[in-house]
């Protein structure tokens, strides 16, 4: 990926925030260059989505894992999200409980389970955004790759994981919702959701957030660290016998790419308002696949535009004909995959000299 | 433990089997620190899978493999043993297309292998002088910027000897290194290896008997898994068994 994509990205992402920001609460709303929340908060979903997108581009596009069940990660860091703004309701739920969620007092639940300990201490919630997404991705990629689990086999095994998970949450006895999940929300940080500089200031944090995690990723795919990552990607074994341990480098990779995913979900979940475990399901994760296939595997930038760019096209797809969106996600697909190779960020830095190390092989060694 | 002081690399009555085929069969071999030794064979007379055995790719039912001061190569696995000091070429030239010639030498030279040192690491003047020496020995110093897949197959080749260069191994394990060159790429490669060899032990597995004769070192040939005869290119060639199996032919 060049320099220059990024830089357009990263102004891109923090400019568009800002500007959608001003245009929301400086322009009056009579006037046609007011942006209507609704918009601000569908954007901030968006750059969301972007941040899972980035997450599977990291994984996939410069480690040759492709994984089937990145949405799992989003979800976590949405389901810890969703527990601190749960707490945060306080006694205004319909049944008055200053400590139990309404679901649980439904339950004839009558104390907190551990699990929901701390989560009314922001910084802690914060602490277990990072660490829940972390702690899986560490144990699922240690087993996973130590036992030299890839390809085919390790994307099925991702797909296992999320199913698992959207089964488990969907239980009323997880305590976690059920199928409800998590919903009416009140305040994030003592400052009330609804209100329209929130909702701004939630679409500024998730672009300052997205710029982040796209500087981090960046660094690390072009340090010396990514070029061995590279290498594994496209011949694993020769890395073996230069002495470098494969396992390790995915299992870094691994892990940071499950934390921006799911500061991602943490990020959404306040935009939309809701998690529950259809956000496990497994589609939702062929789907980032998608978005980053249509931005361009291995560029981070394209993951990014991949992302928003089918997110529009789904929110005016859904709006005009919504029973046809699966059949236009498939076809983009396949047509992407056929026809455009390198996506859309292949198309745009055609004929233009990239630097090699970035291009993924087309089909990623085992 | 290997009697030898000088002894580098020991093999004893080593077989490997697959799915009952004798791929080696009670394989035997030693190889002097400093040596250069030749390894000729027919098709699937297990010189690969020698070099498999070695570098811990594959693991032998039977036998000892045993490096330097005995250590046993058949407990560890591939990156505990490139880091003992044992490196290899592959017969199908194996180096990491989408980086540049550069790239390549760079996570081929000696050094921490280990993510935490390698996400900070800054190249410094040291591991470029390297590189550039590299370059200069392997005749590609024109080309350092250009992506190693575009290379030529012969360049690939060169490329491939100048990472294990770059390795600082004891022991260079090289398969087939003239496979696919011209007549004057195969005098050069010969050249090269001697080059190699100067303060290290080399193991090569040729096909081409005009570098075999190029190379003018001990000659091992393999036949069915195992030693059929071991000696200067004359003795062997003029041994009537290896003239049976494989020069005969
Ligand atoms: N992983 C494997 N599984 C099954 N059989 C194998 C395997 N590796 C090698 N063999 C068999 O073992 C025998 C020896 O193979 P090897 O590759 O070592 O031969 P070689 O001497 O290197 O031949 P060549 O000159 O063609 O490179 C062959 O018959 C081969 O088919
Ligand atoms: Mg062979």
């Amino acid at each position: 990926m060049s320099t220059l994509s990024l830089r357009l990205c990263l102004l891109g992402v923090l400019g568009g925030a800002i500007l959608l920001s001003v245009l929301n609460l400086a322009v009056p709303a009579t006037s046609a260059m007011h942006v209507p929340t609704y918009t601000v908060a569908l954007v901030g979903k968006y750059l969301s989505y972007a941040m899972l997108a980035l997450a599977v581009d990291l994984v996939w596009g410069f480690a040759g894992i492709l994984s089937l069940g990145h949405a799992a990660f989003f979800a976590l860091g949405g389901y810890a999200m969703g527990m601190y703004l749960m707490r945060q309701i306080g006694t205004r739920g319909v049944y008055g409980n200053a400590i139990l969620p309404d679901f649980m007092v439904f339950l004839n639940w009558k104390e907190l389970p551990w699990y929901w300990h701390g989560f009314d201490n922001a910084a802690f919630a914060i602490l277990m955004v990072l660490l829940v997404p972390a702690v899986l991705a560490l144990i699922f990629g240690w087993l996973a790759f130590r036992s030299r689990v890839s390809g085919v086999y390790l994307s099925i095994i991702t797909q296992a994981l999320t199913y698992a998970l959207l089964l488990a949450f969907f239980r009323n006895d997880m305590g976690f919702g059920g199928n409800n999940g998590l919903t009416d929300f009140k305040d994030m940080f003592g400052i009330p959701l609804q209100a329209e500089t929130t909702r701004c200031g939630l679409l500024v944090a998730t672009a300052v957030f997205l710029c982040i995690a796209l500087l981090i990723a960046r660094y690390t795919v072009t340090s010396r660290f990514g070029k061995v990552l590279i290498a594994v990607r496209d011949t694993e074994s020769r890395t073996r016998f230069l002495g470098y341990r494969p396992e390790r480098y995915k299992l870094f990779v691994w892990v940071l790419s499950a934390v921006i995913a799911g500061v991602g979900g943490a990020l959404y979940v306040p935009q939309v308002g809701i998690i529950n475990p259809s956000e496990f399901s497994p589609a939702n994760s062929i789907e980032a696949v998608i978005w980053v296939a249509v931005g361009g595997r291995g560029t981070l930038a394209g993951a990014v535009l991949g992302a928003v760019l089918v997110n529009l096209g789904k929110t005016v797809f859904t709006g005009a004909l919504p029973e046809l969106w699966l059949f236009a996600l498939g076809a983009l697909f396949i047509l992407v995959t056929l026809l455009l190779p390198g996506g859309i960020m292949g198309l745009l830095t055609r004929g233009r000299a990239r630097p090699a190390a970035t291009t993924p092989a087309p089909e990623p060694a085992e | 433990m290997t009697d030898h002081a000088d002894t580098l690399l020991y093999l004893d009555g080593v077989t490997v089997s697959f799915d009952g085929f004798r791929a080696l069969n009670a394989l035997s071999l030693v190889l002097e620190r400093g040596e250069m030794r030749a390894v000729i064979g027919p098709n699937g007379a297990g010189k690969t899978t020698m070099m498999d055995v070695i570098t811990g790719k594959t693991r032998p039912d039977t036998g000892r493999v045993e490096f330097g001061q005995g250590t046993d190569l058949t407990r560890m696995d591939e990156p505990a043993i490139a880091a003992l000091g044992i490196g290899r070429k592959f017969q199908k030239p194996t180096v990491f297309e989408p980086h540049t010639v550069w790239d390549n030498l760079l996570l081929a030279l000696a050094g921490d292998r280990r993510p935490r040192f390698t996400l900070w690491a800054r190249e410094t003047d040291e591991e470029r002088d390297r590189i550039r020496e590299i370059l200069n020995t392997i005749r590609l110093a024109e080309h350092r910027d250009r992506r190693a897949g575009d290379l030529s197959h012969g360049q690939k080749q060169w490329l491939e000897i100048g990472m294990l260069l770059a390795q600082e191994p004891q022991l260079l394990l090289v398969d087939e290194p003239v496979a696919g060159m011209t007549d004057a790429e195969t005098e050069q490669t010969a050249e090269l290896l001697r080059e190699i060899n100067r303060p290290r032990s080399v193991l090569v597995v040729e096909h081409d008997m005009a570098c075999v004769r190029a190379l003018g070192v001990k000659v091992t040939v393999l036949h069915e898994g195992s030693v059929l005869s071991e000696g200067s290119i004359d003795h062997v060639s003029a041994d009537p068994r290896v003239i049976e199996v494989y020069l005969g032919r």
